[in-house]
This record gives C-alpha cells, sequence and structure tokens, in this order.
C-alpha cells in the first residue's frame, strides 16, 4: 500500500504539474496584457488554439514538427495583433469592462473562424522526441511532459529577461504602471501595448503547441484555456508574473489531486472553486498587490 | 351552331386540362421531412454524418423518382448541440414547414427537448439518440434507430463473462450519454454476474486522465476497465492508459465507434474491444449475412459523397430516414398517423445498424445480434468471437 501510494502520488503529482505549467503560459500571457491595458483578456486561451491548430494543420500538410510550431507561434502571434489593433485600440476610450466583453466576443469570433478555416475535430500532434514514457517510482512521466516544463522554464526566464534587462521590455512595465508619465516621457504607448498583445499571444500560441501532444486540440479547446488560466492568474495575483507561474503551477497540481484524491467528478470544479476562495479572502492573491479593477 | 360546339369542346377541354394539371400539381407536391441535427458544435462528429446522409439517400430517392411520383425536399437545421435550439427548431418544423415526418435528434439531450413538441403535433418523429428513455416507456410517437447503452453493456459483459473475468471497474464521462449508460451497466451488471469495484469520471472537456487511471490501477481487484463514454475524449484515456503501461483489459463504448477514435488514440486503443453496429465490421461481414448488401452498398455511396469513412453514426441516420420511407411507400399515404402506424409495424427491416422489428411495445425493435464485438487490431475493427 506505502510504494503503491507513493507512485498514486507522484503520478498525480507529474500529470497536475504538466498541465499546471500550461495553466501558467496562460497566465502568462493574461499577466502581461493586464499590465499594459488592465484588460483581462478572454481571447489568451484561444491564441493557444490557434497556435496548436495552425500547427497541426501545417503538420499534415508535411512540414516538419518545428517549423511548423514557429509558424503555428506566428499565426498566434498576428492574431494579438489583430485583436489590439482591430478591436481594443479602436474602442480604448470605452471602460474596462466594456474591453473585456470585447476579448469574449474575440474568442468567440476566434472559435468561430477556427471552425471554419480547419473543421470541428480533435487533433493531436506527433511528440516532439520520440522517445517512450519515463518510469520513476511507479509513476510513469510522458517525455513530452518535459517538453511542456523546459519550454514553461526557457519563456519564463526569456519574460524576465526582457522586462528587466531591455529598454523595450522596461517599456512596457512603464507603461503599465502609468501611461500618462510613460507618454510624457516620449514613449510610444501605442507601441508598446501592441508588443504586450503580440508577445503575449506569440506564448500562448506557444503553450498550446507544447500542450497538443498531451492535451490534443480542438476549435473550441480555447474556452476552457481562457477560464484556467484566468482562475491561474487570480491565484497568483493579477498582474504578477511569477504569482502567474506559481498559480498556473499549483491550480494543475490541486485539479490532479482533486481528481485523483478526492473526485474525478469535480476535477474542473476545483478550479472555479479556487477563484471564489481568492475573491472572497484574499483578491489579491498569492503575490498581487489591491486589485484595482473589478471584473 | 357549329361555332357554340366548338366554344363548348374548347371550354371542356380547357377546364379538363387545368383539373389534369391541378391533379398533376398535387401529385407533383413534394413530401417534407424534417431533420433537426446537431452538425456544428460538440456533437458534430454525430450530426454531420447524418447530414451527409440523409442528402445524399432524399437525392438517391428523388433521382428514382420519388415516391409514388412525389419527390421528397429535405428541411434541416442545425442545432448545434444546443436543445433549447432544438425545440426552438422543432416548433418550426411543426408550425411553418408543416413537416409530415421528422428524422433526427442527433443527441439524447437535444431529442429529449424536441420530444413534447411532435407529441403534440402528432408527428412521427425518428430519432438518432443513444438512450433508452427516449422509447422506455413507449411514447406513440417516437421511435429510434440506435441500440441502447444497457444492450452495449450487456454486449460487453457478456465478452467479460466468457473471459471468466467478473471484478471491473467503470471509468465514465460526465456527458449524457456516459452517464446514462454508467447507469445502465449499474443497473444490469448483476444480471451478468458482474462486480463493479470502482468508479471514476472524467469530463467532454477532460485533457489528461491519467489520475483517474492511476486511481483503477491501484485498485487491486479490477479485473478489466469499462468505459462509458463518446465521441473523441475517451481517445485521450486510450492514451493515458498506454502512457500509464497499463494492461488490463479496456472495453470502450460503441459511442467512439469512428476510425477517428482509433487514430486520435495513438496506438493507445490497440487490444480495446466494443461493441459495433454491423456497417463497421463492412467487407469482413459474412457473405452469407443478411446485412452485408445494405451496409456494402451505404458505405460505397457514402464514401463516394462525402469523401471520408462511413461512421455508426451516419448509420443511424441511414436506417431511420430508409424506414421512414418505406413506411411512407407502405402506408400509401402522406398522412402522419398513418406514417406513424406504417412504421410500427416495421418488421425485419435489415438495415446497417441492425435488424429492426418493432411493436406497440417496442419502439427501437433491435436486438443483441445488431452489435458485433470487435477488438481494435493494427487500427483496424477485427470481429472476434464471443470470449476468444
Amino acid at each position: 500500500m506505502g510504494i503503491g501510494m507513493a507512485a498514486d502520488l507522484l503520478q498525480y503529482a507529474s500529470s497536475g504539474v504538466t498541465i499546471g505549467a500550461v495553466y501558467a503560459l496562460v497566465a502568462l500571457g493574461f499577466t502581461l496584457i493586464y499590465n499594459s491595458t488592465h484588460v483581462a483578456n478572454f481571447a489568451q486561451g484561444d491564441f493557444a488554439m490557434l497556435g496548436a491548430m495552425t500547427t497541426v494543420f501545417v503538420v499534415t500538410g508535411g512540414l516538419p514538427t518545428f517549423p511548423a510550431a514557429i509558424l503555428g507561434t506566428g499565426v498566434a502571434a498576428v492574431a494579438g495583433l489583430a485583436l489590439y489593433r482591430l478591436a481594443i485600440d479602436p474602442a480604448r476610450s470605452s471602460p474596462v469592462l466594456g474591453l473585456i466583453v470585447l476579448t469574449i466576443g474575440a474568442s468567440i469570433f476566434a472559435k468561430g473562424v477556427a471552425q471554419l478555416v480547419f473543421d470541428k475535430r480533435f487533433h493531436s500532434l506527433p511528440s516532439w522526441f520520440d522517445a517512450g514514457p519515463i518510469k520513476l517510482l511507479g509513476a510513469t512521466i510522458q517525455t513530452q511532459s518535459l517538453v511542456v516544463l523546459a519550454g514553461t522554464i526557457v519563456v519564463v526566464g526569456a519574460l524576465a529577461a526582457f522586462t528587466t534587462k531591455t529598454l523595450l521590455g522596461k517599456g512596457i512595465l512603464a507603461v503599465s504602471q502609468n501611461p500618462l508619465a510613460a507618454t510624457l516621457m516620449g514613449m510610444n504607448v501605442r507601441s508598446i501595448v501592441t508588443l504586450a498583445f503580440v508577445v503575449s499571444a506569440a506564448i500562448g500560441g506557444l503553450a498550446g503547441i507544447m500542450a497538443a501532444p498531451i492535451t490534443l486540440t480542438s476549435y473550441d479547446a480555447g474556452t476552457i484555456l481562457s477560464l484556467k488560466g484566468f482562475a491561474a492568474a487570480m491565484l497568483g495575483g493579477m498582474g504578477n508574473p511569477v504569482g502567474a507561474v506559481v498559480g498556473g503551477i499549483v491550480l494543475g497540481i490541486v485539479e490532479a489531486f482533486g481528481g485523483g484524491l478526492i473526485s474525478s467528478a469535480y476535477k474542473d470544479a476545483f478550479a472555479f472553486l479556487v477563484i471564489l476562495i481568492v475573491l472572497a479572502v484574499r483578491p489579491q492573491g498569492f503575490f498581487g498587490s489591491i486589485a484595482r479593477e473589478r471584473v | 351552331m357549329s361555332n357554340i360546339w366548338k366554344s363548348l369542346r374548347l371550354t371542356f377541354s380547357t377546364a379538363a386540362t387545368a383539373l389534369l394539371m391541378a391533379q398533376a400539381s398535387y401529385a407533383q407536391q413534394p413530401i417534407k421531412i424534417g431533420a433537426i441535427l446537431s452538425v456544428t458544435g460538440p456533437a458534430s462528429f454525430l450530426g454531420e454524418p447524418q447530414k451527409r446522409t440523409i442528402e445524399m439517400l432524399a437525392q438517391q430517392v428523388n433521382a428514382e423518382g420519388g415516391i409514388a411520383g412525389r419527390k421528397i425536399e429535405l428541411v434541416v437545421y442545425d442545432d448545434g448541440g444546443d436543445a433549447n435550439a432544438a425545440r426552438t427548431f422543432a416548433s418550426r418544423l411543426i408550425d411553418q414547414d408543416k413537416v409530415i415526418a421528422m428524422v433526427g435528434g442527433s443527441t439524447t439531450g437535444t431529442t429529449m427537448a424536441m420530444l413534447p413538441a411532435f407529441e403534440e403535433a402528432e408527428i412521427p418523429f425518428m430519432s438518432m439518440a443513444g438512450a433508452l428513455q427516449v422509447v422506455q416507456p413507449v411514447k406513440k410517437w417516437v421511435f429510434k434507430t440506435p441500440q441502447t447503452d444497457t444492450m452495449a453493456c450487456g454486449k460487453i459483459f457478456e465478452d467479460i463473462k466468457a473471459r471468466g473475468l467478473s471484478s471491473i471497474a467503470v471509468v465514465f464521462g460526465t456527458d449524457g450519454f456516459g452517464r446514462s449508460m454508467r447507469d445502465q451497466c449499474v443497473a444490469v451488471a448483476p444480471k451478468y454476474g458482474i462486480n463493479i469495484v470502482h468508479e471514476e469520471s472524467f469530463g467532454p472537456k477532460d485533457s489528461d486522465m491519467t489520475p483517474q487511471l492511476t486511481n483503477v490501477r491501484g485498485k487491486k481487484d479490477v479485473q478489466a476497465i469499462v468505459v462509458p463514454g463518446i465521441g473523441q475524449t475517451p481517445a485521450i484515456l486510450a492514451r493515458n492508459y498506454k502512457q500509464l503501461g497499463m494492461t488490463l483489459p479496456l472495453y470502450v463504448s460503441h459511442g467512439v465507434a469512428s476510425k477517428e477514435f482509433i487514430d486520435l488514440s495513438a496506438g493507445g486503443a490497440e487490444g480495446a474491444r466494443l461493441p459495433v453496429p454491423a456497417l463497421l465490421v463492412g467487407s469482413k461481414l459474412a457473405t452469407e449475412d443478411s446485412q452485408r448488401a445494405p451496409v456494402l452498398a451505404y458505405t460505397q455511396a457514402y464514401e463516394k459523397t462525402a469523401n471520408q469513412p462511413v461512421s455508426a453514426f451516419g448509420g443511424f441516420m441511414h436506417d431511420g430516414f430508409q424506414m421512414v420511407v418505406e413506411a411512407i411507400k407502405r402506408s400509401g399515404s402522406t398522412e402522419p398517423a398513418k406514417i406513424r402506424d406504417a412504421l410500427e409495424a416495421t418488421k425485419g427491416f435489415v438495415g446497417v445498424n441492425g435488424i429492426y422489428s418493432m411493436t406497440a411495445k417496442d419502439h427501437m425493435g433491435l436486438d443483441l445480434a445488431g452489435f458485433r464485438m470487435v477488438e481494435i487490431k493494427n487500427g483496424n475493427w477485427s470481429p472476434i468471437a464471443s470470449g476468444k
């Protein structure tokens, strides 16, 4: 029993951390856009879907996985650019709540387009590295899970370096803290916000592509990812990148252990339970400052 | 005088011609049949092949001159898998389109929502819904083609018993189909001497089922896994099953019976068993099998028209539509009540999904023989003799 139980717990942990890493990347995208515009972008999960679906179809068309993945990430980035330039920017004088509703509309639009351009079925991608699952103390870990984790670490590291070491990245921080002051200092706020959208969408796309061999993807896979990513961002503290990553991983682990130990029937409910608890007990999440915007 | 005759003759002949033309145009009036299907949305894997099937078959009937010289006119609506939308379209079919029969209802959810409308309007409704509740208790105007989940449970349990096993874990989907089949399996398990020792579930949008399977793996008394679930989500379970290196006999439901399920499972479904309609066994059916002819005819026509492999779900539509057409022919009428009576009198109709004999007590008319047990071998359905 002892050994068996330990193996089970390890299995839950590995599956939780894997899914959690995907949530973390989606939450990271949330954070970037939230910081630059104070908008919670509910089309964030759809970037992941667009990236994954594009990659699937390009791979089916005969391109190898890596070039296809770059293309998929690019398509997601362009979608991010379009979202900002065609929807959010023209409506920038609207209240934040209106902008959030716009992103929900964009999400529905993305689903519709994906349904027409691609199809309505589930799709899978081959694993990036053709190796069998790794056996560890009675638990099985998929090689693709390690890819997702490594990818997450790289993305988080690159983003941290970008926002602290480069002028552009610091610009995003400056704009998020005080757009007016940033403008007065001669920064082009619009191009910086555009950049935030593009980077955020690319991260989302990459998350979707890395996860597709494990979780499969379909035209409507974005909605649940948006919600889970949002829950993760809330949990970590809206607007805090470290919080987004921690929140994502914690959420994945809560889901896996909740599903394994308590009841698999309520696996999805745990994420939303987390949102409710956070809102009631600690609206600023693990690492956030007091939330200024109410959704 | 002769002029008077002439004009009279002219009047008569004109009147006669007009009368004949009216008759002809009456005979030419199309027969309106309605179909409300889940062509898009989460149940599109059901509705899409069904829409293609009914359009193809109606075209076939019309190409052969229609029914008694009258063409079939289809009125097809897409409910997107939404029961409320289905209900709205049902009212439209009845009040505006004035259809004489309805062939549709891709899911149990949409069917149950539409059912009262057709009962009240007294229009025969041939449904493609899986669950038993659609025809039990018997509703006067409602029929269905798919085997019930109870029969699927029975077929699976027979096979498990034949292998000398009895303790199972059930891992079911939390959608309508999964829950309903799980309930039926629980209900009939004692009858087959099957003991359900553990239960898990998964959501229709779940992307990882390793926690559930890990839990099952930890239960030492589980000898086989039965998965009541529909569509492509169980393919993820099959993948996880393979990743975890599990070897317990795996049984999936007739609700996953499409090639996509095998492809998506990435080898995880290899060796899994499931009950499927004869349609999927296709050319592997024995030559003396009475279902062979309709199966091959439908398969050939569908694959040519739709450019995709046949699925059991399109097969449900094939049988339902053909039975309605046959009922219209047998009753020699387009009155809904007469068509209903003829449907209830269907005897020994050989379809691609099974052989139907309806009665006043049984509005599905199938037995276990319609199901064939197959094992997934080398990415294809392979018929097995029970207990091998």
